[in-house]
């Protein structure tokens, strides 16, 4: 193996370990515990239960223990480097959040405690709805949606139920091209119908553009900002006020609001409701399988129609409110995601007023890197970004090498792979989202690796298109993948 | 990514600016360019209208699923289909393969015949991508 790898400093390779499946292994007969003689006769099973069960594999501790762990290292995670995985902010999440999200009392906290046992966690709901909406400067908030789509749902069965409510007969929602793909989606679920937006020529909203588009049927505009290419809506305050005289709300998608925080007031800027993606801003886990949440906040518009119920101070003592008859009821049972909710809670009293260095310090790398790689590649919005920036792969393409190609060959260098193929509206999209948490030896460690792709696709485009060749499996074959996916092993 | 002048592009179909052919003649069938389907990638789903169906002009009329992204079939056409494509169900490969053959997607009774002489021919269509091509 050794002399086959061409290793940089980044990407050592050595133990890689093979590992076959479970029910692969073991030997009949082995176990992972020992269970005491029965003291008893043994029943035998009815006729119709017993039979031959699943061939289930006999395997020792060791060889489980060393199975998942073998198959851990064939991850990748914000733990073990850089991820600069655009629109997804995959910052580095502190430690103090898994030891706060741990503590006993949370831990065997049980849901179907009364108000009075449970007062710790009521505090931490209740401040924490506090906290997420001064950040972005609305009225309330409320924790309960358990994803960043769910989120969006509410937000949007919200902007519903007031039009509803004061009998608005809307039917249709702005949506700028940049909109992220759960936008218009969770616009079809609330039963609107989508008025795409197209962009001005520097890839952002343009007044003149949603106006001719604004009509009495629109219930509102969903828009993300700073948007799917990086860049900040400047016209949003101008489009919002035209919006609110004609009727509609604004949903404010929060994916990016790493990139504003302390920074943008979207309340002065007339948003109604925004959602947050606790996994991207407030530095909980990111997916494999951990719950989310989606706290969303509002407007005093949008204040009637919040979730609930909802946890509310009486003197020194939290309580549940039910009595919220515009509310659109409940949308996730118990507390939320409760103990998610608790890192993020962690994490925002871990920095305080510091939120506000993070969003500067995100916007600061990526533009750094947008200026250090921007001779290198194609950067179809050359203005200064937010948090991300967005480049294609036009200068590479004469060589016959695209964006997967570059994808692939970073991972050859040791660093996960930006998002591809999006935002769609920029062609063969190569996006870019360093976050707060790298430091400048590790950003600078991938500009390198970034101008080392662009000099190999210059020079010898077959290294690029033939990446990576330095990992556990090469190019993986992604067509059949997807056309043909084997989902099931074959225990038998 | 293709170049310019390695695109396939048939004289014997008219071209929309959403990159779908159309053949004239009975029966009259739709599918993507050759552009299209390398743009797009590998496909992995073509999602189709049920027989019966009526196709507007500039409408979405059905889907592609490639291994990078989902994109809208837009009609290049008003009429009714008459028959989807089956084999894609099973092999969405053959819009790669052969778009203007057994890659073709739709076949559809015009509403208007006339319809199709508004389409660009191969030559203009090539202008059409050249000129897309340069403002990506």
């Amino acid at each position: 193996m050794s002399d086959k790898c061409q290793c940089t400093p980044a990407a050592e390779c050595g133990l890689i370990l093979n590992e076959d499946l479970l029910w692969e292994k073991g030997r009949p007969g082995r176990s992972s515990m020992s269970v005491p003689e029965s003291g008893v006769p043994a029943a035998s099973l009815p006729a119709d239960l017993a039979g031959d069960g699943p061939n289930w594999p006999d395997l020792s501790e060791q060889e489980v223990a060393r199975h998942y762990t073998r198959l851990s290292t064939w991850n990748f995670g914000v733990d073990t480097g850089m991820y600069p995985l655009g629109s997804c902010t995959m910052k580095y999440n502190p430690k103090i959040n898994e030891a706060m999200a741990n503590l006993p009392g949370f831990v065997n906290a049980h849901p179907m405690l009364p108000a009075e046992a449970t007062q710790g966690e009521l505090q931490l709901i209740y401040e924490l709805e506090k906290y997420l909406a001064e950040i972005v400067g609305l009225k309330a908030s409320c924790l309960q949606p358990g994803a960043g789509a769910h989120g969006e749902l509410c937000g949007m069965l919200m902007i519903s139920a007031y039009h509803r409510h004061n009998k608005n007969k809307k039917t249709k929602v702005l949506m700028p091209e940049t909109a992220h793909g759960t936008n218009p989606a969770t616009a079809a679920m609330c039963g609107y119908s989508e008025i795409k937006v197209p962009l001005g020529p520097n890839g952002a909203l343009e007044y003149a553009t949603v106006e001719k588009l604004m009509t009495d049927d629109v219930a509102g505009l969903m828009v993300t900002n700073p948007n799917t290419l990086g860049l900040f809506e400047n016209e949003l305050p101008k489009i919002i006020e035209m919006i609110h005289q004609r009727g509609g709300l604004i949903y404010g998608d929060g994916a990016n609001l790493n990139a504003i925080m302390g920074y943008a007031d979207l309340g002065a800027m007339g948003i109604d409701v925004v959602h947050y993606n606790v996994h991207k801003t407030l530095s909980t886990p990111h997916g494999g399988g951990g719950p989310g949440a989606g706290p969303v906040a509002v407007s005093d518009t949008l204040l009637p129609y919040l979730p609930g119920p909802r946890v509310v101070k009486n003197g020194d003592k939290y309580e549940w409110n039910s009595d919220l008859p515009l509310s659109i009821g409940r949308l996730h049972n118990f507390y939320g995601q409760f103990r998610v909710l608790v890192r993020a809670y962690a994490y925002v009293l871990s920095l305080g007023p510091e939120l506000k260095k993070a969003s500067a310090l995100a916007v600061l790398n990526a533009n750094y890197i947008k200026e250090k790689l921007k001779h290198a590649f194609d950067l179809p919005f050359d203005q200064p970004c937010m948090h991300e920036c967005v480049f294609t792969d036009a200068k590479q393409a004469p060589n016959k090498v695209s964006t997967l190609d570059i994808a692939k060959r970073l991972i050859d260098l040791g660093y996960h792979p930006p998002t591809v193929y999006f935002p769609l509206v920029v062609h063969n999209a190569i996006m870019i989202e360093p976050t707060e948490t790298e430091c400048k030896e590790d950003i600078d460690g991938f500009i390198a690796a970034m101008l080392q792709v662009a000099e190999d696709a210059k020079n010898d485009p077959s290294i690029l298109q033939n990446a990576p060749i330095k990992t556990k499996v090469q190019r993986l074959d992604e067509t059949t993948a997807a056309r043909h996916p084997i989902l099931t092993g074959d225990m038998s | 990514m293709k170049e310019l002048n390695e695109l396939n592009l048939p004289t014997n179909v008219k071209y929309d600016a959403d990159h779908e052919w159309v053949s004239p003649g009975a029966p009259c069938r739709i599918g993507i360019s050759d552009f299209a389907q390398d743009a797009l990638g590998d496909l992995t789903f073509v999602e189709m209208p049920e027989v019966g169906a009526e196709l507007t002009k500039g409408e979405e009329f059905g889907t592609l699923e490639s291994t990078k992204s989902v994109s809208p079939l837009m009609s290049p056409v008003d009429g009714k289909v008459t028959a989807v494509n089956e084999a894609l169900s099973d092999d969405p490969g053959l819009v790669n393969r052969d778009p203007y053959g057994e890659g073709w997607i739709v076949e559809v009774e015009l509403k208007n015949t006339a319809q199709i002489d508004t389409l660009m021919d191969a030559a203009a269509y090539k202008a059409h991508v050249e000129k897309e091509s340069a403002e990506h």
